[in-house]
């Protein structure tokens, strides 16, 4: 009897604290990224990671500025820079002032010169743009703006990292340079000559090519001039079905050497190499080891895994855009001010709960922060990807990776 | 050379899968008129059934058993989808197909999920057969070798050397005349889509584990069998066969030379400009043969529709 009573007082408390809470208005961050179409399944475990960062981070911690929650509020864009802009009109009627999205530069680069246009026309309504994963250095170099904040490295940051650890390695005297057939595949491969060509004049680039995208079957016949040209490591920026089809290939051809990648990893990717990947792929990313060396990050994964036991942890960098949000939040001390808290997202220094610095460069919205190469290798669950046994190990860390990589950002500040 | 020999042998491995899809499509396409553009949506069926079968009772019972359960489903849709769409014409068939194609797409992805599936060859295949000169020739590679020819010969003994095979080959050119003659021409419909689709099922099941299976696998071979039966001739399996070869070739020889437009021009005697940002033609300098492989097949679709519109082995105009 008496323990049903301190359940009645018990819920009747819960229930005045869920009202109490809910009348604080939340403050609402829209996910602009896909939702439906071919890359749906990223889009959807992308928005999962913000609602579990958002939840675990800031709303059961008490929220920001005395009890104001975040809200994830999800908008379709199906991966096309034209409805993304729709959508962001649609958010912005809604009175949301922070603006999340990462599949797609092409995507980002329309949403980072919309906002600019609307910021300067509606100074009542602006909004920040929080650019979580598009990784065209243009972003941050000739298209920078206030508004846009890049908590992803971009790709010639990776490409440093990726070509350190190559310069690192004696063994590797011969590359093969392979990508997709449009702008991010170009840049990669200009980005990978480039470097080597100051770190290493002495590798030879034995090939360097780009294929149709989404339009080769059969990549046995690149995996065999790749074999034919006697590379010793070869280099990609592929992605999705290309990336997995190209890297099979490779490996069931007989290549042995690494293969340097930006994507190979996780949304059935992984689970699809399984065994045969070990040793051979590696990844260049921002992001923890698995299992992380901090108890609480993995507590982290634990719980995201018993909530979304089919998605992964494999954008970690989600954290840290809603950690520094509300950080920043918090030093404003308002949410409807963005230019307020874009001022105090520039320049802070924070920690990540992956471990290492965080530090938001106010010359061109950057954040710096430890790139690694991970290797594909044997992990136990539940830091493994797809629920295959397999995942990300750190192989080596550049820290504070490119801090003074040279930017032709000239901010203008409102 | 060596690499000529790795390529015969790679592109002879994408032919043959490529010939297992058209074999089944020419065969429907030619005796019933429809474009059957679920075909490889049956294709990525087998994969996926296949792969289901493959994680409970492993990959063996998978090749016998999603085929017959892809063929099956095939024969149902023709008794009663297409067969009810058929006394409208055309095109009710044509959209009921594409309907279905797009219907199966979204089963799969909702069954599965969007992303790939770790579909794997069986761990008794999975080692070197051989090498040449350092490229490895896989042993799953020869056992796909070795499926499509012999599902080629059973296909054609069937075709040539029995009753059924008679029946079908007259209901291809004169399906009226066989239904008078008394023959359950529906019922051959219906088998030769059930056959047809099924065939598709064992491309998929034998395909799936190295080409990957996910939900865009149809797409991505979708168009090239229709190129296929229309080069090959329609009806004709053996236009399939050389079709088929003749595609795989092509677009493994193309993938794997980087030979580019520029180097044909200046054998031509051209001059390559200074300045390529200023050419008019810049975009055609800079391009390579991998570059423009994945069209060759379409060029050639089309070179045999204006020179031999019959296809090579066809016996009708399409």
């Amino acid at each position: 009897m008496k323990r049903s009573v301190n359940l009645a007082a018990a819920t009747a408390i819960g229930l005045a604290l869920g009202a109490s809470s809910a009348m604080a208005e939340a403050i609402k961050i829209a996910f602009i990224d896909p939702l439906s179409g071919a890359f749906a399944s990223t889009g959807e475990n992308g928005l999962h990671q913000y609602e579990f960062a958002v939840e675990t981070i800031v709303n059961e911690k008490g929220g920001v500025l005395g009890g104001k929650t975040f809200e994830m509020v999800g908008f379709d864009n199906q991966t096309s820079p034209k409805e993304s802009l729709i959508q962001l009109q649609v958010a912005i009627d809604q009175g949301i002032r922070f603006i999340v999205q990462g599949n797609s530069s092409g995507v980002a680069n329309a949403l980072t010169e919309a906002v600019e246009k609307h910021n300067n026309r509606n100074p009542d309504s602006r909004v920040l743009f929080l650019n979580y994963s598009a990784v065209d250095p243009a972003l941050t170099n000739e298209k920078c703006n206030f508004w846009h904040f890049r908590f992803d490295a971009h790709a010639d940051i990776k490409m440093d990292a990726l070509t350190d650890a190559i310069k690192a390695n004696d063994a590797i005297n011969k590359v093969y340079v392979v990508g997709q057939d449009y702008s991010f595949g170009k840049a990669v491969a200009a980005a990978a000559v480039a470097m080597l060509g100051e770190k290493r004049p002495d590798i030879e680039i034995v090939g360097n090519e780009l294929h149709p995208i989404g339009k080769v079957k059969d990549f046995t016949p690149y995996a065999r001039k790749i074999i034919a040209a006697e590379a010793d490591a070869v280099i990609t920026g592929n992605w999705g079905s290309d990336m997995l089809g190209l890297g099979k290939a490779i490996i069931e051809n007989g290549f042995t050497g690494p293969i340097f990648t930006y994507y190979a990893a996780a949304d059935g990717i992984t689970a699809a190499f399984g065994e045969s990947g070990v040793g051979v792929l590696r990844l260049v990313a921002e992001g923890p080891n698995n299992p992380p060396a901090d108890e609480a990050a993995q507590e982290y994964i634990r719980a995201f895994k018993a909530k979304y036991p089919e998605g992964n942890i494999s954008q970690a960098r989600v954290t840290n855009v809603v950690d520094m949000l509300a950080q920043a939040i918090e030093k404003a001390g308002t949410a409807d001010d963005v230019v307020a808290v874009g001022m105090a997202l520039e320049g802070m220094k924070t920690e990540s709960m992956w471990g290492g610095e965080l530090y938001m460069r106010p010359e061109d919205h950057q954040l710096i922060q430890n790139v690694h190469v991970f290797a594909h290798s044997k992990v136990e669950a539940p830091f493994d990807f797809d629920n295959s046994g397999y995942g990300l190990t750190h192989e080596t860390t550049v820290e504070n990776a490119s801090a003074d990589i040279a930017t032709t950002c000239e901010m203008e500040r409102p | 050379m060596d690499l000529i020999l790795v390529n015969l042998i790679d592109g002879l491995v994408t032919g043959l899968l490529l010939f297992m899809l058209s074999s089944g499509l020419t065969l429907i396409f030619s005796m019933m008129g429809v474009l059957n553009f679920a075909h490889a949506s049956f294709y990525m069926l087998g994969a996926y059934f296949a792969y289901q079968i493959s994680r409970s009772i492993g990959f063996w019972p998978g090749l016998l058993i999603a085929p017959l359960v892809v063929g099956v489903l095939g024969a149902l849709v023709e008794r009663y989808g297409l067969r009810r769409v058929h006394k409208y014409g055309h095109v009710p068939e044509l959209i009921f197909t594409f309907g279905l194609a797009l219907l199966i797409e979204e089963i799969v992805q909702f069954f599965w999920g969007r992303s790939q599936v770790a579909f794997d060859p069986p761990a008794i295949l999975q080692f070197t057969l051989f090498s040449i000169s350092g490229n490895s020739i896989p042993a799953y590679k020869v056992f796909m070798i070795f499926i499509s020819l012999a599902i080629f010969i059973a296909l054609l003994m069937v075709l040539t050397r029995t009753r059924v095979g008679l029946i079908i080959q007259a209901a291809l050119s004169h399906p009226h005349t066989v239904e008078t003659l008394g023959h359950n021409v529906p019922l051959v419909f219906m088998g030769v889509f059930g056959v047809g689709t099924a065939l598709a099922g064992v491309a998929g099941v034998i395909a799936g584990p190295v080409l990957g299976t996910f939900p865009g696998m149809a797409i991505v071979l979708g168009s090239i069998v229709f190129v296929t039966i229309v080069v090959g001739g329609l009806g004709s399996l053996w236009g399939a066969l050389v079709a088929s070869l003749l595609i795989g070739w092509i677009t493994t020889f193309a993938a794997s030379y980087n030979v580019g437009l520029a180097d044909v021009f200046m054998a031509l005697g051209f001059e390559r400009p200074d300045d390529l940002s200023e050419s008019m033609f810049r975009d055609a300098w800079s391009l390579t043969l991998p570059q423009v492989g994945p069209i060759l097949p379409y060029l050639l679709m089309v070179l045999i529709l204006a020179f031999r519109p019959r296809g090579l082995f066809g016996k009708r105009e399409v």
